[in-house]
């Protein structure tokens, strides 16, 4: 056996943030014609160490290797010239240009004052789309092709260069099993060529049929790496998870009341399809699954921003038909949505406005608002939620995030709506108001609200819910009662391996 | 904290800054320069002033509405044309002959409700075809002109009557009753920016649409709502306006919308929505029309007032900018 020059080699990585070890002595190597999966939860210390690689973060301590060099990288261009270069889930291509312009974007070939060598440019792109084996021509118009197609260029792009070393970053999220089975193929065909791979993803089935090696983070620290085919889905799980988490609620338990809102055999698109499910007042339903699952879809055809094609949605039993926000909201449903500052909040407008918004028709006194109302209704629910802000004047941009979010919350909690649906309800919230926005939810399942929580983090859909529906692309694999579930269970149904027994625990009573 | 506040007071007051600079270069320069003896600063040239800032400034108010909802309204210049032909033109119909003077008010009526459907035509086609603003109105500012043009070919339209003119020249405390009219605007409007539901709502839907929509707010109706009002305000101008005048030139009102979208943006008000205030505007109203005159007084002609105009729009925003970028840095800490 000879010995082989890895072709990406990190050495004792380090980097910290204010309060954080992000990324904590991690190693590994990815050796030539090898792929190599990357593997944690969510805020593992994956994607810190990806801008790492790329340049976007200095390491404070450790060193990178692109062949036998030790390398530093200013930023992703740098990278790519140093040899890493990487395949991001969202595209970025300029849709109106030809791919041949897209691949070779910032560096097209030139000619004479500053003209473009069509001729040269073509031909060189030509020549990477037949080593990708792919059908389309070097002068097609990128918007003209299907997103497979236009990942395919950007795979193209990464092979402008000599690339030692290739990163997936989720490539198949949005793709269809077709479409994968190509996607392989050409991975299949970089490994051959001596190519480096590093592949990103929570999938399991992909992990193991595509994999050499897996390599598992976990809070920022390397936790060994596996031979993908001596190991098992239990195995890196098990490694994922690591520690043992707090399960324990912040709440006694209540009895749950009578069925507030059920979804029947709801389908929209190919966003989601055949979803039932069903909440009781009182009751918290987590939804947990990667992003693209349809978690949030589901939430918007709930409140009237998507059509579902078929099935039915009953509140207190009664079909209804939500065609808009404004019905939603009416008939007591609202929704805290997954981006507070693009979808939640009117970042301009003071924290009493923001909280007044959808019911300020309803608080006028002759043609005007009535400040006093507003002014009660938000000191009411400031106190409630115990928000802290200097005072209702205050730009509710200046406001911390958990701080925000609770404006949020209150704008619903002071409509008295049935249910209440939170979207990512901690997302970029810090620690200490993440424990005191699920103990609200908590609290608010007591007093009787029926609430639906979708999450991507793991400990906060355990913390929350009373029970849980797993979804992997757009459909429910299998719902758990909070005594039922597992952390590995959770992670399996999410990865998309259905349950052996197929007795679903949750057939409305 | 505090810095943010003083930044947003030094933002929101620039534009008044900047006019007690005008007055006081315009004084001072002029005392040198000036071919007439009066000051620039004497009461009946202020009042003259006010005046003159009427027809652009009541129109800007209603743009700013429309500006801070998110939209933006091109057709103001030719809806005050056909605003203006139709009063005058009414005056003279056959149906009215035995009312006397009494059609003045009745041509009033008609112009300043033509003014509104127009706009509310322009407010229909936004909503339901989804079509941007922008394109909406850039297409009606050519179609309403046709109309102009139709009506009367290249021929002013024309009708002097005296009891009108007495009106319209009349001065009340002091002050022109154009002058009069804007005040009023400007107080309406403020007031349904600042104290009415759908001047909230029109703020939001500016400020982040989509977290309007999903605080179950209409969009459409509100954006209806905005360019009735401009549609209104448009024709409100040229009744004041015309009213003294007594002739339509099909030419009329050319420009104008370009001339109130500056006055909004030195006011303050932002292009993209959601920020922005009357009495901002109202302060680039005076400041343009103060610049108009004072480089009139010191024996510029009309070319460098446009050149300075245009140049000191620029600088006005490029400050603006530095301000808002920077206390946008400050809020991330």
């Amino acid at each position: 056996m000879t010995q082989l020059m890895p072709a990406l080699r990190l050495e004792g990585i380090v980097k910290t943030f204010p309060g954080v070890k992000a990324l904590d002595q991690v190693s590994f190597t990815v050796m030539p014609g090898e792929v190599h999966a990357l593997m944690g939860e969510n805020g593992a210390g994956k994607s810190t160490l990806m801008k790492v690689l790329g340049g976007l973060y200095q390491p404070d301590e450790g060193s990178i290797f692109v062949g036998e060099n030790a390398v530093s990288m200013s930023n992703p261009i740098d990278a790519k010239k140093k040899g890493i270069v990487f395949i991001h889930q969202e595209l970025s291509l300029a849709e109106e240009l030809s791919v041949a312009e897209n691949v070779y974007l910032g560096e097209l070939p030139q000619k004479s004052f500053g003209r473009v060598d069509w001729e040269a440019l073509y031909k060189k792109t030509d020549d990477i789309l037949a080593r990708l084996k792919v059908r389309f021509k070097a002068d097609t118009r990128v918007a003209d092709l299907s997103i497979a197609n236009q990942q395919m260029v950007e795979i193209a792009r990464a092979l402008t260069v000599d690339a030692k070393a290739v990163i997936f970053d989720e490539p198949t999220a949005s793709l269809t099993d077709a479409e994968k089975r190509v996607l392989f193929d050409v991975i299949e065909d970089l490994k051959s060529q001596g190519v480096g791979i590093v592949y990103i993803s929570h999938r399991m089935e992909e992990i193991f049929k595509m994999t050499d090696r897996v390599s598992v983070l976990r809070d920022g620290q390397y936790q060994g790496t596996l031979l993908t085919a001596e190991t098992t889905e239990e195995n890196i799980t098990q490694m994922m998870i690591g520690r043992k988490l707090d399960l324990s609620r912040a709440i006694v338990e209540h009895d749950l009341g009578e069925i507030a809102i059920e979804v029947k055999n709801l389908s929209c698109g190919s966003s989601y399809k055949d979803v039932s499910f069903h909440v009781r007042c009182g009751e918290v339903l987590g939804f947990y699954g990667l992003v693209g699952a349809g978690r949030t879809e589901i939430a918007e055809t709930l409140f009237g921003l998507r059509q579902p094609s078929s099935g039915s949605i009953l509140l207190d039993g009664k079909e209804i038909h939500i065609r808009s926000p404004a019905i939603a909201i009416k008939e007591g449903i609202s929704l805290v949505p997954e981006d507070r500052k693009s979808q939640g909040l009117v970042l301009g407008m003071n924290c009493r406005d923001n909280m007044t918004l959808p019911q300020v028709t309803d608080m006028t006194a002759g043609p005007f608002v009535s400040d006093g109302a507003e002014i009660a209704l938000f000191d009411l629910y400031r106190d409630r939620l115990d928000i802290r802000t200097p005072g209702w004047q205050q730009a509710v941009g200046n406001l911390s995030g958990g701080n925000q979010q609770k404006i949020v919350i209150g704008k619903w909690l002071s409509m008295h709506p049935r249910v209440l649906i939170v979207d990512e309800p901690t997302r970029g919230i810090d620690v200490g108001s993440k424990s005191e926005i699920h103990k609200l939810i908590r609290e608010l399942a007591a007093t009787g609200y029926a609430i639906i929580v979708i999450s991507s983090e793991m400990p906060e859909i355990l913390h929350v819910s009373d029970r849980i529906v797993a979804m992997y692309s757009g459909e429910i694999i299998q719902t758990f009662s909070s005594e039922e579930v597992t952390e590995d269970k959770l992670i399996q149904a999410i990865s998309g391996i259905k349950p052996k027994n197929t007795e679903i625990s949750s057939a409305p009573a | 904290m505090n810095s943010i506040n003083v930044k947003r007071h030094l933002s929101s007051s620039a534009i008044w800054i900047f006019i007690v600079f005008e007055l006081i270069f315009f004084s001072v320069v002029g005392s040198f320069l000036s071919i007439t003896d009066s000051a620039f600063m004497d009461t009946s040239n202020m009042l003259l002033l006010l005046k003159q800032s009427a027809p652009i400034g009541i129109i800007a108010v209603g743009m700013t509405l429309i500006m801070v909802n998110g939209n933006i309204d091109l057709s103001v210049g030719a809806v005050f044309a056909i605003a203006g032909i139709i009063l005058l033109d009414s005056m003279s119909w056959a149906v009215f002959s035995g009312l006397g003077d009494w059609v003045i008010p009745v041509s009033w009526a008609l112009a300043l409700t033509a003014g509104a459907l127009l706009g509310a035509l322009n407010g229909l086609i936004v909503w339901k075809t989804g079509v941007d603003a922008f394109i909406v109105t850039l297409g009606s500012m050519l179609g309403y002109r046709g109309l102009v043009f139709m009506f009367n070919g290249e021929n002013p339209t024309s009708n002097l009557n005296w009891t009108l003119v007495d009106f319209a020249e009349a001065q009340f405390l002091g002050f022109h009753t154009a002058t009069w009219f804007l005040a009023m605007t400007v107080l309406v409007v403020w007031l349904i920016t600042r104290y009415t539901v759908h001047g909230r709502n029109a703020y939001a839907i500016g400020n982040n649409r989509e977290a309007a929509v999903n605080a179950g707010i209409r969009v459409g109706p509100h954006m209806l709502i905005n360019f009735t009002i401009i549609g209104f305000l448009a024709a409100l101008s040229a009744v004041v306006f015309y009213s003294e005048s007594g002739s339509v030139n099909p030419n009329d009102g050319q420009l104008y919308e370009l001339w109130v979208i500056t006055a909004v943006v030195l006011g303050g008000t932002k292009l993209a929505g959601g920020s922005g205030s009357i009495i901002g505007t109202l302060g680039g109203v005076l400041a343009i029309q103060l610049l108009r005159k004072g480089l009139g007084y010191i024996g510029a002609d009309t070319s460098t007032v446009n050149l300075a105009i245009g140049l000191i729009l620029i600088v006005v925003l490029y400050i603006d900018r530095q301000i808002n970028v920077k206390g946008a840095q400050e809020l991330k800490v």
